[in-house]
């Protein structure tokens, strides 16, 4: 019964919690003071709720608990600038101090809500830090939801939101919105970000779990949150339309032994139709703000292709192999080239294929990327070359980080070495 | 986790009142904004619609109204969440919306979890 109100009550604060920090924000002018007094808020209701019962309004009482913290915290700033005597510009920190309260602070929280993750995901901030605390204060995560998410010790994940916070406050960093030039540049950061929360969940870099999808779900839910309150910012839009296209193969990812499958062997009935339908309209928008160039917009654009061939046969590689050209002149990563090699081997055969792969073998950031041996392997058993295919697959295994994945390459070393001794015996 | 809503009630549907469109309205817009709301719709009356149903092997075509049914479902919303807790919470707001401005008006707000991972 405790553990119920105690979901319960999780569940209402997570539902309240960006209005809750956003207006402290406002309130406060101050992120990281804000998202303290969003968690005494919701230490207040696990110390009340158990006696008096869920409220009948719950966010109301968030709310009115929450704005009387940080009015108590107003008035404590106040007493202390007097106390030592800093009783000069009074009349200005009075305006400061208590802001007009009810002035629409329930409506719209758009505004406040970018600004809060330009905040959170400020390039001030390692990646990493921004990621956990866009987690924190974007989803209402906790610091242990976030540890267990990312496969790392509660007390690290703790500490990175401490330092975060503790820079933030530090910085003096005026709490608005970036503008002009600014903007783009300080976006680039918030949907690196997504992005890689977005991946963490979708390929898990260690252990046994291959996909934890949960990540994926955050991410795109602060995706669709910038896209709905940036509504003009094509590279939000292309990121948003990357994700849902990518999620919607989730449930086709994996067998029932949660063994991966590859893009091209995975049953297309098992993708989610209405994700793909947003992911369509999110890169359709992309396009119309004249964003069907850039590097997200590019990558949603090859899902794309994936999504809307009805069979695997049907794939238009020849403009997946297209777009990943116009990709790699954007980007200049070997990661994209491999995959243009993939591309390539699918439009205009194997041979062509290796070519591209081949002039990457000896690229310095590929060192140690499991994937180049894989697509080689791919390509080399493809054109019956089988002793190499093997060799491929058996050093690529050595190299994939997570199990499932080093399963699958020895299994497809182990049919490499198969297909060999057969191709010798008909010889 | 995603929930399907279905919200439904007994016989022909009143026009909702318009401050409980606008706190609908509200409501909608700040889940589409939090990410939360994949899609919603009201439903048309069942006139407009029909049913295609099998029974002792037969297949035939009904259309409305149909006498049997208790309860009409006159609308739907999709939600992406976390797990059923935040999901009932998401149905009491929604179903206090009408407490609060359709007096008197009596419904259900059924919620079911997508099959899938």
């Amino acid at each position: 019964m405790a553990a119920d109100i105690h979901r319960t009550i999780v569940a209402v604060w997570r539902i309240e919690q960006p209005r809750l920090i956003t207006n402290l924000s406002r309130m406060l002018r101050d992120v990281p003071l804000a998202e303290d007094l969003t968690q005494e808020a919701l230490l207040a209701a696990f110390e009340h709720w158990p006696a008096i019962g869920v409220p009948e309004k719950p966010g109301a009482w968030l709310m009115a608990t929450a704005k009387r913290r940080a009015l108590d915290h107003l008035r404590r700033t106040k007493m202390l600038a007097r106390k030592h005597g800093i009783i000069a510009c009074d009349m200005e920190q009075e305006q400061q101090a208590m802001p007009d309260l009810d002035s629409g602070l329930d409506d719209d929280i758009g505004d406040e809500l970018l600004r809060l993750i330009f905040t959170a995901c400020h390039p001030l901030l390692s990646r990493e830090a921004r990621a956990a605390l866009a987690l924190r204060m974007i989803c209402g995560l906790t610091t242990e939801e976030i540890a267990r998410a990312f496969l790392l010790p509660e007390a690290t994940i703790a500490q990175r939101i401490v330092r975060a916070k503790r820079t933030l406050s530090e910085s003096g960093l005026a709490y608005e919105t970036p503008r002009g030039e600014e903007l783009s540049r300080r976006l680039a950061s918030v949907l690196e970000v997504v992005y890689l929360i977005f991946n963490e969940g979708y390929t898990a870099a260690r252990g046994e779990h291959w996909l934890r999808p949960q990540l994926c779900h955050d991410a795109l839910r602060i995706g669709r949150v910038l896209t709905s309150i940036a509504p003009h910012q094509p590279e939000a839009h292309g990121l948003l339309a990357l994700m849902e296209l990518n999620a919607s193969r989730i449930a086709a990812r994996t067998d029932a032994a949660g063994e991966p499958i590859l893009l091209l062997d995975q049953n297309r009935a098992l993708w989610d139709q209405l994700q793909i339908r947003r992911g369509m309209q999110a890169l359709g928008r992309a396009r119309e703000l004249g964003g069907a160039g850039g590097s997200y917009a590019l990558q949603a654009a090859i899902i794309a292709c994936h999504a809307q061939a009805i069979t695997a046969d049907g794939t238009d590689w020849p403009r997946i192999s297209g777009l990943y050209a116009e990709l790699a002149a954007l980007v200049r990563s070997p990661v994209v080239e491999l995959n243009r090699a993939v591309a390539i081997g699918m439009a205009e055969g194997p041979e062509a294929g290796l070519l591209v792969v081949d002039r990457l073998v000896h690229e310095p950031v590929l060192k140690g990327y499991h994937l180049l041996g894989s697509v080689r392997g791919d390509l080399l058993h493809k054109l019956g070359r089988y002793e190499e295919a093997r060799t491929a697959f058996e050093a690529a295994a050595l190299l994939a980080g997570n199990k499932r994945e080093q399963d699958l390459l020895r299994r497809r070393a182990a049919e490499a070495a198969k297909a060999g001794t057969a191709a010798s015996y008909r010889l | 986790m995603r929930f399907m809503y279905l919200v439904k009630h007994p016989g022909p549907p009143g026009n909702p009142t318009p401050e409980m469109m606008e706190a609908m309205h509200k409501l909608a817009d700040r889940e589409i904004k939090a990410g939360r709301m994949l899609d919603n719709g009201g439903l048309m009356p069942v006139q407009a619609g029909a049913q295609v149903r099998i029974a002792d092997g037969k297949l035939s075509v009904i259309d409305g109204p149909f006498v049997e049914a208790k309860e009409v479902v006159g609308g739907y919303a999709i939600f992406e969440l976390r797990d059923k807790e935040e999901a009932v919470a998401m149905a009491k707001e929604f179903m206090q919306l009408h407490l609060d401005h359709m007096p008197g008006w009596e419904g259900t707000c059924e919620l079911r979890s997508f099959a899938g991972p």
